[in-house]
């Protein structure tokens, strides 16, 4: 096997290793985006996610409750919310913005409460995270060519949040577009008025998909304080529910075309992570920095429709009022 | 006002009720828009709810699907005591409903919305085949052929209406409440619309039509019961009324508006419109080749069932949209396709324009009233020096208007939310015609104004012909054309149907007109 | 933006906001009861530290004077009914500006020259960064809140590629440009004006504070009593009738949007060339978020954005204060607080508007009533 060809095969397992979270807060997105409700507090329910899951994993020993937790914490911030946008028609990125920044508040407050390290928990032992998952078979297969080194480094070897946000994508889909649910949620973006009068309570439907969206933020938080990392760090999030929202609108709110952008995104992540200091040919040094970038370049150009049409659902950010 | 003769014909007999009504009232604020209405509604039969707009019709239809609820009384459905207090009590007791502005989401498919709600299982699966011959069978029974699989922002309005009534039967809707169903039909579509609900009748289902236009509860209905603000005046029986007895009980007063003016005395030509053309968006054809004159000292009046290109055509003469085909010459610009004016450019000319819709266009109601005094007038040098308004200017401007048109209030500093309609309306039509317009465009002029603004409107638009003015009148209400107009130009489905001088304008005639029969074959 | 309110005018404009802000403090406040601390005796400690301790009221000042800036960014767009989320972006930008200037003139010519050219850089860049989202929004249909947040990433990057690059001091490690010359900054206020100034003890209050109030001023005479200020608030209010009016809508949004960055961007001349003193990495630090706060709480009047900021500047120089008495709670209380009062006078904004409505019409009535 060339040395590029590892490379690149490294490369894509940190792809897939960055773009999970990108991937649990897209599909939480599209729920919350699908129903009407603008959710640009991806990041925030993210950030308190993942400082709730070291917490609790932490003080329980277990990764498992930390997730649990992590998923609770941000429903609750989901709920919240939901109440502001939902039962008080208030603005909707208005209310976004302001859990973002009660998260960032939340969590190194309670955390210089807890832990007294600067908001930040203590390291966790590798009991207390998720650890990687080796397959069957790895050492047997790698005496096979190509496939043997992707199965051991790109298949294999990831932890368990890594599966279930993959799993999570299929079902997303299947819930969004072959069930009464799906059905309903589609239709609640569009014209909630539709719904309403075929019986339905718009704001039920709304919060159930608000706290959808709150679980698949928690699970997204978890992955980044008790999965790829061992331990909470203030500000841990750093933009990546904004970017996962990017993907939401790269993939036209549309589970697996947003899985493709998160993977595209993780991708120049990693990519970017690789070329840091490394000299290019006729560029020189290559620019990191500008091409962690190119994500929000590329959904600006979207959304001015210089590369393909987003349109948004058509009722988003408009509270609901008969 | 209620007759013993009226209660008769509508609550008496034997009959079996599908719906009745029971002393509902509703109030928004200080307004009441329904008041103790009471109404019985035979199954099976065809019941219409006739009254102006504004009456409480569409009120208490809403009361009765459960979009709203009622402040008093009560309400039975088939016999038993309901209490309706969601669309889905509503649909559970077989009430359905097809609304104005239809329910349907345009980006999924026909089916997809006529399952919205009666999925029949928690996978989409489960229901979809039975809904499929569910669509087959209505589609049969009844003419109501649509393609399951046609994404309903591609269909026709009449098509999508037809979506509309097979999602509430195959709700399970029994009784089946249309709200202004034609008001979006060409005629054509209206007449099928009709048979559909004629054969649904026959198969027992009970029908409530509202609308504001007699020639449809003439043609369709059984029943007939009136609303004028907010009340229940009167029930009759169809067969046993006439057009002129519905619309004095509609209206309260004479229909005809006797205008007192001298014929007109047209001079030189200040519009001329030749093979005019514009398309949506979406690449339906919205005008086609209109071609027309306006003189000064005549009021041109446009009468057609709304939606039939008045809007559009309003729309370019004022600059707001612009020209696809043919030209316009107006004073001595042209306007066409590679020459446009912007409302500014053109108010500049003198050509004014009081908007078909007040609240979208014509006012900006979280302004005072001295700020809408000038909307559209702002760069005037007498309003504005340099960049800076001249508040003193603005304010003398608004208490001269009022002063003027009789505005009430007058309070420069209210906001115009807080006027009536009429008030705000006469705003509106103060700022327009008050620096004396060469052409004057005008829309709707009298939507949703009260019987004392609206002679006090209509007696401006004379006065303004005797000055001189070219006037071109668009209204959905024919009387208002025929009462005010010198000549009657008649729109259907963006043609110019035909013109005829104000004394050869019968309302027999510019009706059938106006349902596109040509001025030729209808004289 | 917010939903019409039934209230009359002064219960609207000073009653509700009153009562948002009392919830969202008490909500502030079982937070601190809950990790164990006085919740009043933190209040306590914040107002002492915000205004009582010398040079404390020159912090808190320092703070509103950002807070003015990206308050009235904020709301200069919120006229036009369009939202910029991206006050953090343009105000980094806007430093860009000002930093260019800064290095590249205040060697060769006077103070009296580079620093009205270095305010009017931060403005011009700072109103780039806005113009940009404002016209795709105008001309392209993009969506101008997330079109700004991506725009404060894009700031983000380049900063950082240009603070680590091109920009970076010779021969240092940190990301930041060579310190400015002296003709190059803001002078302080306790050190002119012959110490009339002096009772605001030693803090980085600076002249970019008269700046601010100037440009409260301005923002009045512009939405009030320009034609500039009448379209914008036509176009904000009802855009059809705006566009009835002859207004030309995309481009009165596009220049709201410019003018809306150019306020961002002189956030810069406060941080960079009244404290900072030289180009750093994050120096917009919030502020530009904390503007939509402000916006929100003064009801985009420069009145009330005047006393929003002060109060945020008060949070924030009172909440560092919670460093030094408490060891449970520190100055990120003071971001807490922030989020607080955006949820309860943003988004949860007329919560109360019903039940104090309901309240007032039985006082009115009962008023009647004894009239009678």
């Amino acid at each position: 096997m060339s040395e590029f060809a590892y490379q690149l095969l490294l490369t894509l397992d940190a792809t897939l290793r960055l773009a999970t979270p990108l991937i649990l807060c897209a599909m939480a997105g599209i729920f919350s985006e699908r129903s009407g409700i603008i959710d640009i507090s991806l990041e925030g329910k993210m950030l308190m996610g993942a400082f709730v899951a070291a917490a609790v994993a932490f003080t329980s020993g277990s990764p498992w409750l930390g997730v649990l937790a992590a998923m609770l914490a941000s429903v609750v911030l989901a709920v919240v919310h939901g109440f502001a946008c939902i039962t008080h028609r208030g603005n909707q990125v208005v209310s976004g913005l302001a859990i973002n920044i009660l998260a960032s508040g939340l969590t190194v407050t309670i955390g210089i409460a807890l832990f007294r390290q600067g908001g930040q928990t203590p390291p966790l032992g590798s009991t207390d995270r998720f650890r990687p998952i080796e397959w069957w078979l790895v050492d047997a297969l790698d005496a096979v060519p190509i496939f043997g080194p992707i199965y051991r480094e790109l298949i294999s070897g990831h932890n368990m949040l890594v599966y279930i946000a993959l799993f999570l994508v299929p079902l997303s889909a299947f819930l969004l577009y072959r069930t009464r649910f799906g059905l309903r949620l589609r239709a609640v973006g569009e014209v909630p008025k539709a719904v309403d009068s075929a019986g339905i309570s718009v704001s039920f439907l709304r919060y159930r998909a608000v706290i959808i969206a709150g679980l698949l933020c928690g699970i997204a938080g978890a992955y980044l304080s008790i999965g790829q990392g061992a331990g909470f760090v203030k500000e841990m999030s750093a933009g990546k529910g904004y970017i996962a929202l990017a993907a939401v609108i790269f993939g036209k709110w549309r589970p697996v075309p947003a899985l493709l952008a998160c993977l595209l995104f993780g991708f120049l992540e990693a990519v970017s992570a690789r070329l840091q200091g490394v000299d290019l040919p006729l560029i020189g040094e290559a620019p990191t920095q500008l091409m962690l970038a190119l994500p929000y370049v590329m959904v600006v150009l979207v959304l001015a429709g210089f590369i393909g049409k987003a349109s948004p659902p058509a009722a988003i950010g408009q509270p609901y009022s008969k | 006002m209620m007759t013993d003769k009226d209660m008769k014909d509508g609550r008496d007999g034997a009959h079996s009720f599908a719906l009745k009504l029971n002393g509902i009232s509703k109030s928004f604020g200080a307004v009441r828009a329904n008041r103790d209405i009471s109404l019985d509604v035979r199954a099976g039969s065809i019941h219409g709810i006739v009254g102006e707009n504004g009456a409480g019709k569409s009120t208490l239809m809403n009361i009765i699907f459960g979009l709203q609820t009622a402040d008093s009384g009560d309400m039975q459905v088939f016999g038993q005591l309901a209490s309706i207090r969601s669309s889905a009590d509503a649909i559970g007791l077989g009430v359905g409903m097809v609304h104005q502005h239809f329910m349907l989401v345009p980006n999924m498919s026909v089916l997809d919305n006529v399952m919205l709600g009666t999925e029949g299982g928690y996978l989409l699966a489960e229901g979809r085949e039975q809904t499929l011959e569910k669509l087959k069978q209505l589609s049969s029974e009844y003419g109501m052929g649509v393609d399951p699989f046609a994404l309903i922002e591609d269909l026709p309005v009449g098509i999508r209406q037809r979506v509309e009534i097979i999602k509430a039967i195959k709700g399970g809707a029994r009784i089946l409440i249309l709200d202004e169903p034609t008001g979006v039909l060409t005629p054509g579509e209206a007449k099928q619309l009709f048979d559909i609900l004629r054969s649904l009748r026959d198969d027992g289902v009970t029908v409530l039509l509202i609308t504001h236009k007699l020639e449809e509860i003439m043609a369709i209905t059984d029943h007939v019961s009136i609303m004028r603000d907010g009340e229940m005046v009167a029930h009759r029986e169809t067969a046993a009324t006439n057009p002129q007895e519905l619309a004095r009980l509609m209206v309260g007063r004479d229909v005809l508006l006797s205008v007192e003016k001298e014929p007109a005395s047209p001079r030189e030509v200040k519009l001329r419109v030749s093979g005019l053309g514009c398309s949506s968006r979406a690449g339906n054809r919205l005008l086609k080749d209109v071609s027309f004159e306006l003189r000064a000292g005549e009021i041109l009046g446009i009468a057609g069932v709304a939606g039939n290109g008045q809007t559009e055509l309003l729309e370019i003469l004022s600059g707001m949209r612009t020209v696809d085909d043919g030209s316009i010459k107006l004073l001595d610009q042209t306007i066409d396709a590679d020459n446009a004016l912007s409302p500014y450019n053109l108010r500049e000319l003198g050509v004014a324009h009081i908007p078909e819709d007040r609240h979208e266009h014509g006012l900006v109601l979280s302004f005072e009233a001295q700020e809408n005094a000038i909307l559209g007038y702002h760069n005037d040098p007498g309003y504005v020096r340099g960049m800076v308004m001249d508040k003193d200017a603005v304010l003398e401007r608004c208490e001269t208007l009022m002063k003027d048109h009789d505005v009430r209030p007058p309070n420069p500093s209210l906001h115009a939310s807080n006027f009536s309609g009429g008030n705000q309306q006469k705003i509106v039509i103060g700022r327009e015609v008050d620096r004396n317009p060469e052409i004057l465009l005008v829309g709707q002029p009298t939507r949703g104004v009260d019987v004392g603004a609206i002679e006090f409107i209509h007696k401006q638009l004379i006065r303004l012909r005797d000055e001189g003015c070219a006037i071109l009148l668009v209204s959905v209400e024919l009387e208002e054309i025929l009462s005010l107009s010198d000549r009657v130009m008649v729109m259907n489905e963006g043609e110019i149907v035909g013109i005829v001088d104000q004394t050869e304008a019968s309302q027999e005639r510019v009706g059938m007109m106006m349902a596109g029969i040509g001025s030729d074959a209808a004289a | 933006m917010t939903p019409a309110s039934d209230l009359p005018r002064w219960a609207d404009v000073v009653l509700l906001p009153i009562l948002n802000l009392v919830a969202a403090l008490a909500v502030c406040g079982l937070i601190i009861f809950f990790l164990g601390e006085n919740p009043f005796t933190a209040l306590w400690v914040m107002i002492k530290g915000a205004f009582f301790y010398s040079g404390s009221l020159g912090y808190t000042l320092y703070y509103t004077t950002n807070f003015i800036f990206t308050g009235l960014a904020v709301a200069i767009a919120f006229h036009a009914m369009m939202f910029n989320i991206g006050g953090e972006g343009q105000a980094y930008i806007g430093g860009l500006g000002a930093g260019l200037i800064a290095l590249w003139l205040a060697p060769a010519l006077p103070m009296v020259l580079v620093i009205p050219m270095a305010i009017l850089a931060a403005a011009l860049f700072g109103a780039a960064w806005g113009l940009i989202p404002g016209i795709l929004q105008a001309y392209r249909g993009s969506h101008i809140v997330i079109t700004t947040i991506m725009f404060n990433f894009i700031a983000g990057s380049i900063m950082v590629w240009l603070l680590v690059g091109p920009l970076i001091e010779q021969g240092q490690q940190s990301p930041q440009t060579p310190k400015f010359e002296a003709n190059a900054l803001m002078p302080k206020m306790h050190e002119i004006g012959g110490g009339v100034f002096s009772f605001l003890g030693s803090s980085p209050l600076n002249l970019s504070f008269v700046l601010a109030l100037l440009c409260l001023v301005g923002f009045w005479f512009l939405i009030w009593r320009t034609k500039l200020g009448y379209e914008i608030r036509t176009v904000g209010q009802n855009p059809e009738a705006a566009r009835y009016a002859g207004i030309n809508v995309p481009k009165i949004i596009v220049i709201a949007m410019a003018l809306s960055g150019a306020l961002a961007g002189l956030l810069a001349i406060n941080e960079l060339l009244g404290v900072q003193h030289r180009v750093v990495l994050n120096f917009t630090s919030g502020y530009g978020f904390t503007g939509i706060a402000v916006a929100l709480m003064g009801r985009n009047h420069p009145v009330g954005i005047f006393l929003a900021s002060f109060l945020f500047g008060a949070i924030y120089q009172g909440g560092a204060e919670l460093d030094f008495e408490f060891q449970t709670i520190t100055r990120d209380m003071a971001l807490l607080m922030q989020g607080m009062i955006i949820l309860f006078s943003g988004a949860l904004a007329y919560m109360f508007n019903p039940w104090v409505s309901k309240l007032l019409k039985r006082w009115m009535n009962r008023g009647e009533v004894t009239r009678v």
